[in-house]
C-alpha cells in the first residue's frame, strides 16, 4: 500500500510530463527522489543544449512514429476531394461576393471596411495576382458568371489551405494519442466531410482561418513534445510557429482569439507546472517566462501589426470605406476630398458644411425628410449621424437672425456666436427642446424644426472652440467645436447608439444635459464650401499609424456588433449546430440551378456528437478509477492519461471554439461552427481508438482484436458510405428537390429543416 | 448554542446564548423594520411589484418576464397577511397609499429577510473560521450599509435574494463543517432549499446556486479520493447529488405549480400563451371556448390563429380591400383581396371550412370531421372569397407567394384553392382536427407551399396588418406555419345574410381542454424567458463598471413638497474599504500561490485553507453576482450590484484579521492594527449616520445640507429652490 502511494504521488507530481517518462517511471516503480533527479538530468542535459542532436530517440517508446504511407494517403485524398470539381459552378457563391470583391480592392489598391481584420482578404488579393486575376471583376452578387476572369486561382488557394486541415489533425492526434488509428480516424472524419470540402472550395476567409487555427494547435502540441529539451532548435521553432499561426489567425478573424486562448491556457498551464518544478531555479523559469512572453506575445503583436501595416499601405486610393474613418484618417486617401484637401480656412457664416463626431467612427450630422413616429418625443423631422457621405449631411451657417443674403464678404464665425444650422435639403433648423432622447432618455431630443430658416429660439447653438477663447475663428477640420444649445443649456451629443428602423439603423444625435468634453459632444468641420472665399490647401496632420490601428480596430468592433439579426429574418442558434440542424444555400434554389448546400456529413457529425457524450462518460470512468486509486493495467493507464490529457486538450479548444457563440448578440451563420467541429471530430478519433482499443475489458483477447478490427473497418466504411450518398451537397446537383423521387438526393432529406 | 441533555428525568434544556448575536440580530430588526410605513407612498419599484401583488389577490394569471414567481409570492403572501385587498392602481411612484391599506404588511416580510441578512453573515463569518470579531465586524459592516437598508424597507426583492444566498452558504457550511451525523444533512437540506428559493426569487440566483454547486463538487471529489473510506461513500454521494440537485428542481417547480395553482382566472398577459393554456384559465378564452363543439367538420365556422412565437397573437384575416395593382418597389399584384394576420379579434377573422365536392356550408348531422391529409376551402365568412394562393410575389417577402382571397377579374389567373391539412401533432393528439389542441399547417396542393406568418407588416395599403404568404416548406416544425382553431362554432345558415349574423354573434358551446400541470409550467417557463423586455434606458439605469465605484445612485422617492427624499445610496467608507480588501486579497493570494507552488509555505496549512474558503466564498460570491450582468442586455440598475456587494462586504474583516494574524507581528503593529480597524468601523458609523436621512427619508434636510451630501458629483440628488 504504502509503495502503491508512493507511486502515485510520484506519478501526479509529474502529470505534466510525457507519457514516456510516466510509462518509465511506472516500469520501475522510483522513489520520489530518485525519479526528481533522474527528471533533472535530463533538464540539465536539454538545458546546456548538447542533447538536442543526440541520437536519443525523439519518439518515446510505445508512441507510433507517422507513418509515411498513411500521410501520404491522407494528403492525397485531401487535396483530391478539395480540388475535384473545384471550378464548378462557374458564378458567385455565397460570400464569394464580399471576399472576392476585398481581394480585388487589394489588387486595385482602393480603401474598404470590413468587420474582420485585414490577413485573410490580403491573402486571398495576393493568390488572385498571382494567379493572373486583375481585380476588375465587379462581384456584385452571388449568382453573376465570372466569365473569362481568372477566379480558380483564388478558389485553388482557400482549396489548398483547406486540404492540410486533415493532415494537421493526423499529426495533432497523432501526437496527442500515440496511436495512429486515432489518427487515421480523424483525418478521414474531416477528409470525407461534405461541409469541409464545401468550406474549403470557395474564396471564402474560413478554409484561410481554418488552416492558422489548425497549425497553431499542431505547432502547440509539437511544442509541448520538446519539453524535456528546453531551448533547443526545435523547441525555438514550434514555439516561434505557434507565434506565427496565432497572429494569422487573429489576423483573419476576430475567432482567432479563441485559439489564442487556448494556446494561452496550455502555455499558463505548461509554466505553472515549471514554477512547481522545484528543480528549476527561478532564473530558469524567469527563462522559460520570457521565451513564451517573446514567442507568443510579441512576436504575434508584432506579426499582426505589420499586417495593418501592408494593408495601409496597399489600399491608399479612396474607395467606399472611407466614411467610417475620421476626417484625419481619410485625408490619407488619394481621391478622397480631403486628400491635399484645399477649402476655406477658416468658418464663416453662409458655407455649406459637413459636421463629423470626433467619436472614433462617429458619423456625419445628418437629416432627412422623415419625422421621428409617434410617442418618440416630438413628431419632428429626424436628425441623426450618418456613416456614409451624402448630400443630407450638408449644413448651412446661419447668424441667428439674418435672411438667406449675406454681405459680400463673409464674416467669420468666431468661439462663443451664437449661430443656426439650416439643413440644406430640407431647410429645417437644427433644433432642441425638452424632450426625452429617442435612445438615451437622460438626454434631449435633437430634431429638424422650421422651414426656409425660420424657427423658433430653440433653433439656436452657441458654438464653442474647445480650449479656445472668446474671438478665436473657427479653423475647419483642425479645431474641435462643441455646439451648445442656447435655450436649456445641453450640448450636442452622438451616442452611438443605433436607432432602430423606423431611423434607419443610423446613429442617434441628442443633445446631452451632461457638459463633460468627451470626443462624443465634439466635432469637426469637414467639408467647407464657400464660393466667397479663397480656397487654401490645408495639409492636414497626418496621423500616427498607431492612431490609424486603434482607429481601424474600433471601428471593425462597432461595425461587428453592429451585425445585429434582423427581426424578419430566421436566425441559426448555436444550438443548431452540433446537430447539423440546418446547412446554407450557397449556390442555386431552384430546380433548375446548380446546386451547392453546406452541409456537415450527417453521419460523421452525429458521430462526432455522440462521441462528446462518450468522451464525458470516458473520463468521468477513468478519473474516479484514477482518484480511487484503483489497480490499473499499464496499458488502462495509459488510455487514462490520453484520454484526460489529450482529450481534454481537444475538449477545450472545441468549448472555446463553440461556447463563446452563446453569449454573441450578433448574427450568427451556420459556418461559426466549423473550427469547432475540426476539434470535436479529432476528439471523436482519439475516443473511439481508445474505446475500441479498451475492448478487452469485456473480451477475451482474441476476439477484442477482432471487435478493434470490425469497428475500426465499419467505421471507415461508414463514413466513406455516407460521403458517397451525399457527395452531390458539395460538388453540385441539379435537377429536382430532394423531396421528389427523380432527385439525386431523393429519401437523403433526413431532417426536414435540410433546403437541398 | 442549543443543546439537548440525553434523556433523563427530569428533561433539562441547556442553552448558551451568544449575547452579541441576540444584539446584533436586534439592531438589525431595528433599523430595517423602524418606521416601516413611512412614507405611507409608492417607492419606487414597488409601483411594479404592486401591480402583481394585486393581480395575486385578485387570483389574475399575469407573466413577469422579469423573474420567476417565488418572489412576487413572498410580497402577495406579506400582503395577504397585512389584509390587502388588491386595489389599488400602482400607477405612478409616489402616489399615496390609501389609510386603510397596511403598508406595514406589504413591506414586512424583504424588511426582515433584510434584518435576518445581518445575524446571518455573523454566522456565516464563524462557519468560514474567522473569529467571533472578524464575524462581528462582518454584521455591523451589513447592519450599517444604507443601500441594504434602503432595499430591505420597501416591496423591493433583493433583500430576501441576500437572504436565501446568506443562508444558503451559510447552511451549506454548517453541513461540510459538522461532524459525521445525520442530522447534518437536515443542513444540507436547507441549502439546497434556500439556493431554489434564491433562484425562485430572481433568475441570477443561478450563479450563487452554481458557485455552490462548485464548491459542493470539490468538496465531493475530495470524499472520492479519500482511499481509506470504503466504497460506502457513494451512497454518500448519491446522497449529496440528491439533494443539491434534484431538490432545488423539484422546489423549483413547486413554486410555479403555486403559482399557477393560485391564479385561475385569465388576465392582462393571456395573449401571450397558447390557446389550450388560455382555455384553462376562468374567465378569458374559456369563457368564449366553452362549449365550443371539440372536431372541425366540414361546414365549421373557425378563426384561425397563429402559433407563431411572436409576442402578439393574431388571426388569419381578409376584408374588403385588394393589394395594389403595383408595390412600391415596382412589382406588380394580383390585385385580389387581401389576406393577412389581424392581432385583435373581428368579425373577419372567421373562416367557414368547406368540402370542395359539395356547394353546402352547414355542417351535416352527424358532421363530418376534417381528418389529416384531407383536402377543403376556406371561405372568408363576411366577403364569401375563397382562400387562395398562386404564383405571385408576396408583397413584403418577395420569395414566397402571395395568398390572397380570390376575385376573377378574367384575366387568366386560375383559381388555386385547395389547401391540404398537415396535423403536425397527430401522433400526440389525433388524427382529427381538433379546436385549439390541433397545430395545423395548411399545404397549398398546386404548389405545395405552406401558409405562412411572414414576420413582416404591410404598408398603409395593407393597414399596417402581419403579412401572410405562402412559403415552401422549409423545416417541419416552424411556428409561423403553424395554425390552430381557436374560436369555433357548427355552422346552420344557409344563406349569406343568415351567415353574418351568425358570426357576428358570440359562440357557445361546450368542451374542457385538459393540459397537465407540467406542460403548462413549461409553456410558461419558455416564455417568460423568450419574451424580451423592451429594451429602454432608464433615468437612473447604469453600467457595472459605475457600481464598484458607486458613481450613480437612484431617487426613490421623493416628498411631494418638501425635501425629504429617500436614496438608494450606498456607504460610501465601507464602499471604499470593502474594494481595498478585494484588492488586497488578490494580491495576498497570488503571492501565496506562488510562494507555495515554490515550496515556501508562509501560513500554516490550516490558515491556508482558511483563507482560500473565504476566497471562494466571498470573491467567488462577489464575481458570480457581478460579472454575468456585463454580459446582459436589459436595463441595469445599482441595486443588481447588492447581492454581489454583500459577499464582498463579508470579505473586508475576514482580510482584516487574516492581516492581525499572520502579516502584523508585535504588539505595537497588533494594537495599531485595532485601532484602525476600530476607526474604520467608526467611520463607516459616521457615514451610515449622515447618509440616515435620505434613507429614511426622514428628518427632512435643508437644500444645503443635501447638497453638502452630494460626495460624488455625479449623484442626482434633488433639492426644491426655496
Amino acid at each position: 500500500m504504502a509503495k502503491d502511494e508512493e507511486d502515485l504521488t510520484a506519478l501526479r507530481q509529474r502529470k505534466t510530463c510525457l507519457i514516456s517518462e510516466n510509462k518509465r517511471t511506472l516500469h520501475t516503480p522510483l522513489p520520489e527522489a530518485q525519479s526528481n533527479r533522474l527528471e533533472n538530468e535530463d533538464d540539465k542535459q536539454a538545458s546546456n543544449g548538447t542533447s538536442c542532436w543526440t541520437e536519443r530517440s525523439i519518439t518515446p517508446p510505445g508512441a507510433q512514429p507517422p507513418n509515411t504511407i498513411l500521410v501520404l494517403l491522407v494528403l492525397g485524398l485531401s487535396f483530391a476531394t478539395r480540388f475535384y470539381k473545384l471550378a464548378e459552378p462557374p458564378h458567385i457563391c455565397w460570400d464569394e461576393t464580399h471576399f472576392g470583391k476585398m481581394g480585388s480592392y487589394y489588387i486595385n489598391r482602393t480603401f474598404f471596411f470590413d468587420v474582420h481584420p485585414p490577413l485573410g482578404k490580403i491573402l486571398i488579393g495576393l493568390a488572385g495576382y498571382m494567379t493572373g486575376y486583375d481585380g476588375t471583376f465587379p462581384f456584385v452578387k452571388p449568382g453573376d458568371k465570372y466569365g473569362h476572369h481568372n477566379y480558380w486561382g483564388m478558389r485553388g488557394f482557400c482549396a489548398a489551405l483547406g486540404s492540410s486541415l486533415p493532415v494537421f489533425a493526423y499529426f495533432i492526434v497523432l501526437e496527442l494519442s500515440h496511436s495512429n488509428s486515432a489518427a487515421l480516424i480523424a483525418a478521414a472524419l474531416l477528409i470525407f466531410d461534405t461541409g469541409s470540402i464545401t468550406i474549403s472550395q470557395y474564396i471564402l476567409l474560413d478554409p484561410i482561418l481554418m488552416f492558422f487555427i489548425m497549425g497553431a494547435v499542431l505547432s502547440m502540441v509539437k511544442f509541448n513534445q520538446q519539453k524535456s529539451r528546453p531551448f533547443c532548435a526545435s523547441w525555438w521553432l514550434w514555439l516561434l510557429l505557434t507565434g506565427v499561426n496565432l497572429s494569422g489567425a487573429i489576423g483573419v478573424k476576430f475567432v482567432g482569439l479563441f485559439v489564442i486562448l487556448l494556446v494561452g491556457l496550455n502555455t499558463a498551464g505548461d509554466l505553472w507546472a515549471l514554477l512547481g518544478d522545484l528543480q528549476l531555479s527561478l532564473v530558469d523559469v524567469a527563462k522559460h517566462l520570457l521565451a513564451r512572453v517573446t514567442g507568443l506575445i510579441l512576436l504575434p503583436l508584432l506579426l499582426y501589426v505589420t499586417v495593418f501595416a501592408v494593408h495601409f499601405a496597399v489600399l491608399n486610393k479612396s474607395g467606399p470605406g472611407d466614411g467610417f474613418f475620421s476626417s484625419a484618417f481619410q485625408s490619407r486617401l488619394i481621391g478622397n476630398n480631403l486628400h491635399n484637401a484645399s477649402m476655406p480656412k477658416y468658418l464663416a457664416y453662409g458655407s455649406t458644411i459637413t459636421v463629423k463626431n470626433l467619436r472614433i467612427a462617429g458619423g456625419y450630422l445628418h437629416s432627412h425628410w422623415h419625422l421621428y413616429p409617434e410617442g418618440v418625443g416630438a413628431k419632428q423631422q429626424q436628425v441623426t449621424a450618418y456613416l456614409h457621405k451624402d448630400y443630407n449631411n450638408l449644413w448651412l451657417v446661419h447668424k441667428p437672425d439674418d435672411g438667406q443674403d449675406h454681405p459680400k464678404t463673409p464674416e467669420l464665425v468666431r468661439h462663443g456666436d451664437i449661430v443656426r444650422l439650416e439643413h440644406k435639403e430640407t431647410t429645417r433648423n437644427l433644433h432642441s427642446h425638452l424632450q426625452e432622447a429617442p435612445m438615451t432618455r437622460k438626454h434631449f431630443q435633437v430634431t429638424g424644426y422650421g422651414i426656409n430658416g425660420s424657427g423658433d429660439s430653440n433653433d439656436l447653438w452657441r458654438l464653442e472652440v474647445c480650449g479656445g477663447r472668446r474671438g478665436d475663428p473657427v479653423k475647419v477640420l483642425r479645431s474641435k467645436v462643441r455646439l451648445l444649445h442656447v435655450a436649456t443649456g445641453c450640448v450636442l451629443y452622438s451616442s452611438g447608439k443605433t436607432l432602430p428602423k423606423w431611423g434607419w439603423e443610423q446613429v442617434e444625435v441628442t443633445c446631452s444635459p451632461y457638459l463633460k468634453e468627451t470626443p462624443n459632444s465634439q466635432w469637426n468641420i469637414e467639408d467647407h464650401i464657400n464660393p466667397k472665399l479663397p480656397n487654401i490647401s490645408l495639409s492636414v496632420l497626418k496621423p500616427h499609424f498607431l492612431e490609424i490601428l486603434l482607429e481601424s480596430h474600433i471601428v471593425m468592433i462597432r461595425g461587428n456588433s453592429g451585425l445585429k439579426p434582423k427581426d424578419s429574418e430566421i436566425n441559426s442558434r448555436p444550438w443548431h449546430w452540433p446537430i447539423n440542424y440546418q446547412g446554407l444555400r450557397f449556390s442555386g434554389v431552384n430546380e433548375t440551378e446548380y446546386r451547392v448546400y453546406l452541409l456537415g456529413n450527417p453521419v460523421t457529425w452525429w458521430l462526432n456528437l455522440a462521441c462528446l457524450g462518450l468522451y464525458a462518460v470516458m473520463v468521468a470512468v477513468a478519473s474516479i478509477a484514477l482518484q480511487r486509486d484503483v489497480h490499473l493495467s499499464q496499458k488502462r493507464r495509459e488510455h487514462c492519461w490520453v484520454l484526460m490529457r489529450g482529450g481534454g486538450q481537444l475538449v477545450l479548444g472545441w468549448l472555446l471554439h463553440y461556447a463563446p457563440f452563446y453569449t454573441m448578440g450578433r448574427i450568427l451563420y451556420y459556418h461559426h461552427y466549423f473550427p469547432a467541429m475540426l476539434f470535436s471530430s479529432m476528439l471523436t478519433g482519439l475516443t473511439l481508438d481508445t474505446l475500441l482499443h479498451s475492448a478487452d475489458l469485456f473480451l477475451s483477447p482474441p476476439r477484442a482484436d477482432w471487435l478493434l478490427r470490425l469497428g475500426q473497418v465499419a467505421l471507415l466504411f461508414s463514413v466513406l458510405y455516407s460521403f458517397y450518398i451525399f457527395h452531390p451537397l458539395s460538388y453540385g446537383m441539379r435537377g429536382p428537390l430532394a423531396h421528389e423521387p427523380g432527385s439525386a438526393m431523393a429519401g437523403l432529406k433526413w431532417m426536414d429543416s435540410w433546403e437541398f | 448554542m442549543l443543546g439537548l441533555s440525553s434523556l433523563k428525568f427530569p428533561p433539562v434544556v441547556k442553552t448558551e446564548i451568544n449575547l452579541v448575536l441576540v444584539l446584533v440580530t436586534v439592531l438589525g430588526f431595528w433599523t430595517r423594520l423602524r418606521n416601516l410605513s413611512y412614507p405611507r407612498a409608492v417607492v419606487f419599484d414597488e409601483v411594479y411589484y404592486g401591480q402583481f401583488v394585486s393581480l395575486y389577490m385578485k387570483r389574475v394569471f399575469f407573466v413577469d418576464e422579469s423573474g420567476p414567481p417565488l418572489g412576487h409570492m413572498i410580497l402577495a403572501f406579506g400582503a395577504y397577511l397585512g389584509g390587502f385587498d388588491g386595489n389599488f392602481p400602482w400607477n405612478r411612484i409616489g402616489a399615496e397609499y390609501p389609510s386603510s391599506m397596511s403598508v406595514w404588511g406589504l413591506r414586512l416580510l424583504p424588511a426582515v429577510c433584510g434584518a435576518l441578512c445581518v445575524p446571518l453573515a455573523y454566522l456565516l463569518q464563524l462557519e468560514l473560521g474567522s473569529s467571533h470579531y472578524a464575524a462581528l465586524g462582518a454584521s455591523l459592516l451589513i447592519l450599517m450599509e444604507n443601500s441594504l437598508i434602503v432595499q430591505s424597507r420597501f416591496m423591493l426583492l433583493e433583500s430576501v435574494l441576500i437572504f436565501f444566498q446568506l443562508l444558503s452558504f451559510f447552511s451549506y457550511w454548517r453541513f461540510y463543517n459538522a461532524s459525521n451525523s445525520c442530522s447534518r444533512y437536515l443542513w444540507l437540506i436547507v441549502a439546497a432549499s434556500s439556493c431554489a428559493g434564491a433562484v425562485g426569487v430572481k433568475y441570477v440566483g443561478v450563479f450563487t446556486y452554481l458557485l455552490l454547486l462548485g464548491i459542493a463538487s470539490v468538496h465531493t471529489w475530495q470524499l472520492i479520493g479519500q482511499r481509506a473510506v470504503s466504497h460506502v461513500m457513494f451512497v454518500e454521494c448519491g446522497c449529496r447529488v440528491v439533494c443539491l440537485v434534484v431538490l432545488p428542481v423539484l422546489l423549483y417547480v413547486f413554486c410555479f405549480y403555486v403559482h399557477l395553482t393560485v391564479l385561475r382566472h385569465s388576465g392582462p398577459h393571456d395573449q401571450l400563451m397558447s390557446s389550450a393554456f388560455q382555455a384553462s384559465l376562468e374567465g378569458g378564452l374559456s369563457r368564449i371556448t366553452r362549449g365550443q363543439p371539440l372536431e372541425v367538420a366540414y361546414g365549421s365556422q373557425v378563426t384561425l390563429r397563429s402559433s407563431a412565437s411572436q409576442t402578439i397573437p393574431c388571426w388569419l384575416h381578409s376584408h374588403k380591400a385588394n393589394y395594389p395593382i403595383r408595390y412600391e418597389d415596382g412589382r406588380g399584384s394580383s390585385h385580389q383581396q387581401q389576406v393577412t394576420c389581424y392581432p385583435f379579434k373581428d368579425v373577419n377573422n372567421w373562416w367557414i371550412i368547406k368540402d370542395p365536392g359539395r356547394q353546402e356550408l352547414v355542417v351535416n348531422t352527424p358532421p363530418r370531421p376534417v381528418r389529416h391529409g384531407d383536402v377543403i376551402q376556406l371561405l372568408h365568412g363576411m366577403t364569401s372569397r375563397f382562400l387562395n394562393s398562386h404564383d405571385v410575389a408576396a408583397p413584403m417577402s418577395p420569395h414566397a407567394q402571395e395568398v390572397s382571397g380570390y376575385i376573377d377579374f378574367n384575366v387568366s389567373m386560375v383559381m388555386q384553392n385547395l389547401w391540404r391539412v398537415d396535423i403536425s401533432n397527430r401522433e400526440a393528439e389525433s388524427e382529427v382536427w381538433k379546436t385549439i389542441v390541433s397545430d395545423v399547417r395548411l399545404v397549398h396542393v398546386n404548389t405545395s407551399a405552406a401558409l405562412k406568418l411572414s414576420g413582416g407588416t404591410l404598408p398603409e395599403w395593407g393597414f399596417g396588418q402581419l403579412e401572410v404568404v405562402a412559403d415552401r416548406v422549409s423545416r417541419a416544425h416552424h411556428s409561423s406555419l403553424v395554425w390552430n382553431v381557436e374560436e369555433h362554432r357548427y355552422g346552420t345558415s344557409h344563406e349569406q345574410k343568415e351567415r353574418e349574423v351568425e358570426l357576428h354573434s358570440p359562440t357557445h358551446i361546450d368542451v374542457h381542454p385538459n393540459i397537465s400541470f407540467l406542460s403548462k409550467f413549461i409553456e410558461l417557463q419558455r416564455k417568460m424567458l423568450t419574451v424580451k423586455q423592451e429594451e429602454s434606458e432608464h433615468k437612473y439605469s447604469s453600467c457595472p463598471l459605475e457600481w464598484i465605484s458607486m458613481t450613480t445612485n437612484i431617487v426613490y422617492w421623493l416628498h411631494h413638497s418638501t425635501n425629504a427624499q429617500i436614496h438608494l445610496i450606498g456607504n460610501l467608507v465601507s464602499w471604499g474599504m470593502a474594494n481595498l480588501s478585494l484588492a488586497a486579497y488578490q494580491l495576498l493570494a497570488l503571492w501565496y500561490l506562488l510562494r507555495r507552488r515554490r515550496a515556501i509555505r508562509d501560513i500554516t496549512e490550516a490558515s491556508w485553507c482558511q483563507f482560500q474558503r473565504v476566497g471562494v466564498v466571498c470573491v467567488g460570491g462577489w464575481l458570480v453576482n457581478f460579472l454575468p450582468f456585463f454580459l446582459m442586455e436589459n436595463t441595469l440598475f445599482l441595486y443588481h450590484y447588492l447581492p454581489a456587494y454583500t459577499f464582498l462586504l463579508q470579505l473586508l474583516p475576514a482580510v482584516l484579521e487574516h492581516a492581525h494574524t499572520h502579516l502584523l507581528s508585535g504588539k505595537s503593529q497588533h494594537r495599531a492594527g485595532c485601532v484602525s480597524a476600530f476607526a474604520g468601523l467608526c467611520s463607516v458609523y459616521l457615514c451610515y449616520k449622515s447618509f440616515s436621512p435620505l434613507t429614511y427619508g426622514s428628518p427632512e434636510l435643508s437644500a444645503n445640507q443635501l447638497q453638502a451630501l452630494r460626495w460624488q458629483p455625479s449623484w442626482d440628488i434633488l433639492y426644491r429652490r426655496p
